[in-house]
């Protein structure tokens, strides 16, 4: 994955439930946010779902974005977290 | 591709271990705020400071939301004051410091360092009224740090100002006797001050820098404690290997965001300084992490050598990790805020002789100790001394950040709030060495200074 493109990596952490990946595409696609790729598994007995989605337009460090996923997930009992690509390529490659 | 058990390690180091962003600290040079009216350089400060760092904090933020990366501090740091009031004629110096105070809070950042001096050889008339204004200065101001270079390998110890800071931390004390010395948190004296160090107290912009510069500090202790526990009753050789990986990806983070708010704010990458500061947080101690590697209690035999290698392998990623590692790069050993540490010497295990022997092999020094109020100002003087040889002679960065709290005995602790922490009061060698220090001149700079 190249760091020069603006892509992002969301996190979903907590218990399994219905509706969170609708929750979270509704809101991507309020912001015209496409998702390039999706996975789901149990890591250490924790629910993990991870989002690798296209910026395109929108710049997190301007929008609302990280603030509306986090409001979201304390209303689905989950944590969501959203940051830039870079941060994982600049610490897990050389 | 990312795989998910990196982002989930990286969400950890984040969320449960405290790795943060400790500071971004820009350095800027006052040089051309230098005039003959005190009134007029002072603006020129203040003007330039806000100038540059106008956008700091708000850049700061951005970046933060972007990687989702905390970043504790912004600060600054600028040339050392004496060099700038100089040309002022001024008597006293306080009105300098109150100019960086205003200028810290117009720009939104927590803490100025700068109000230094480098005296390793000798003073100046500008560095002399610069000591003499430090305990006014520090008690009036809220966000200005102070440090003293006394000592360097080239040069030597200056005993003159070895035996003067030991009367000015015991003054700087006693004007902020009403906030439990308050001052003297802010006030550290080194040997071998390193001229790009973002950390607080001691950060100046020397006089080899830029104009301008990023200089970005990183911590992580927690992290590195979480990746020993992964390897518990392994060989050293293991430790070492664990040690310098999750220095690499901290570092590299610290990189990241250095280069990144080089970037926007357009002023040079200066350094990343990868050190393990703790705070008073539980899971973000150093003193934890050394027990991590098989001590009962911090400062118990084996620490030392414990350290050492912490120290070194924390050096060794971090410089695969980034070209440009300097400031203290290390591990650092607060007292008052590493909640290991605290409870280490609550415990009577962890003494202030240890201490010492312990600076010899990490990155700083003494650092935020409170002693009893009684202390002798010489006896101050002497252990500033001793930390300041085992920097010259061993070609290395120490320093010395003491509190004497007024009115306050072994037993008794006092508490400074936030990152400051909390400090019980450490016993202190009571036998005098006041005709040592008071002989006063110079010890003359090591064999091993003549490399040319």
């Amino acid at each position: 994955m190249n760091s020069d493109k603006n892509t992002a990596v969301i996190t979903v952490l907590g218990n399994d439930r219905v509706g969170i990946i609708a929750a979270i595409s509704n809101l991507l696609a309020e912001y015209n946010i496409n998702i390039n790729d999706i996975s789901q598994t149990i890591l250490a007995e924790i629910f993990t779902m991870v989002m690798i989605v296209d910026l395109q337009e929108v710049v997190i460090e301007k929008s609302d974005i990280s603030d509306k996923l986090r409001e979201l997930g304390n209303k689905l009992g989950v944590q969501i977290t959203i940051q830039h690509t870079g941060l994982f390529n600049a610490m897990h490659r050389i | 591709m990312i795989n998910e058990y990196e982002i989930i390690e990286t969400m950890n180091m984040f969320s449960r271990q405290h790795l943060d962003i400790r500071t971004i600290t820009m350095g800027i040079s006052l040089y051309d705020c230098c005039d003959s009216d005190a009134n007029e350089a002072c603006r020129k400060i203040y003007d330039k400071i806000c100038r540059c760092a106008g956008r700091l904090v708000e850049v700061g933020e951005e970046i933060s939301k972007k990687y989702n990366v905390p970043i504790i501090h912004k600060r600054i740091s600028v040339t050392p004051i004496s060099m700038i009031a100089a040309a002022s004629g001024s008597t006293d110096y306080v009105m300098f410091a109150k100019t960086l105070d205003r200028a810290a809070k117009a720009c939104g950042v927590n803490f100025v360092g700068g109000f230094s001096a480098l005296v390793q050889k000798g003073y100046t008339k500008s560095d002399e009224i610069l000591i003499h204004s430090i305990p006014q200065a520090l008690a009036e101001t809220d966000f200005v740090c102070s440090s003293i270079n006394l000592a360097s390998t080239r040069s030597g110890i200056n005993m003159d100002a070895v035996r003067d800071m030991g009367h000015i931390i015991k003054q700087t004390a006693e004007a902020s006797a009403d906030r439990d010395a308050i001052g003297c948190a802010k006030l550290v004296v080194f040997a071998n001050a390193p001229e790009d160090n973002p950390f607080m107290a001691g950060a100046f912009l020397g006089p080899g820098e830029p104009e301008c510069v990023i200089n970005v500090g990183i911590s992580g202790p927690g992290v590195v404690k979480h990746a020993l526990e992964g390897v518990k009753g392994k060989d050293l050789g293991v430790v070492a290997e664990t040690i310098k990986k999750a220095a690499f990806k901290i570092t590299r983070v610290g990189e990241l965001v250095a280069r990144e708010a080089s970037e926007r704010l357009n002023v040079p990458f200066g350094i990343i300084d990868l050190s393990l500061a703790p705070t008073p947080a539980v899971g973000d101690s150093v003193a934890r992490l050394l027990e991590e590697f098989g001590l009962e209690t911090c400062g118990t035999w084996g620490t030392t050598a414990a350290l050492a290698m912490l120290n070194d392998a924390v050096k060794k990623g971090g410089t695969m990790a980034s070209s440009f590692v300097g400031g203290l790069s290390g591990a650092f050993i607060p007292v008052s805020e590493d909640e290991g540490m605290i409870a280490a010497a609550r415990s009577g295990s962890l003494l202030l002789e240890k201490l010492e022997a312990m600076t010899c092999v990490c990155s700083v020094g003494l650092d935020m100790i409170a002693i009893p109020g009684d202390t002798a100002p010489e006896t101050i003087s002497g252990i500033i001394a001793d930390e300041m040889a085992l920097g010259t002679f061993n070609n290395k960065t120490t320093a010395v950040r003491l509190i004497p709290v007024p009115g306050k005995g072994v037993g008794d602790s006092v508490e400074f709030g936030g990152l400051l922490g909390t400090a019980p009061i450490m016993p202190v060698n009571r036998q005098s060495c006041a005709d040592f220090i008071n002989r006063g001149g110079r010890i003359p700079a090591p064999i091993h200074s003549m490399r040319n």
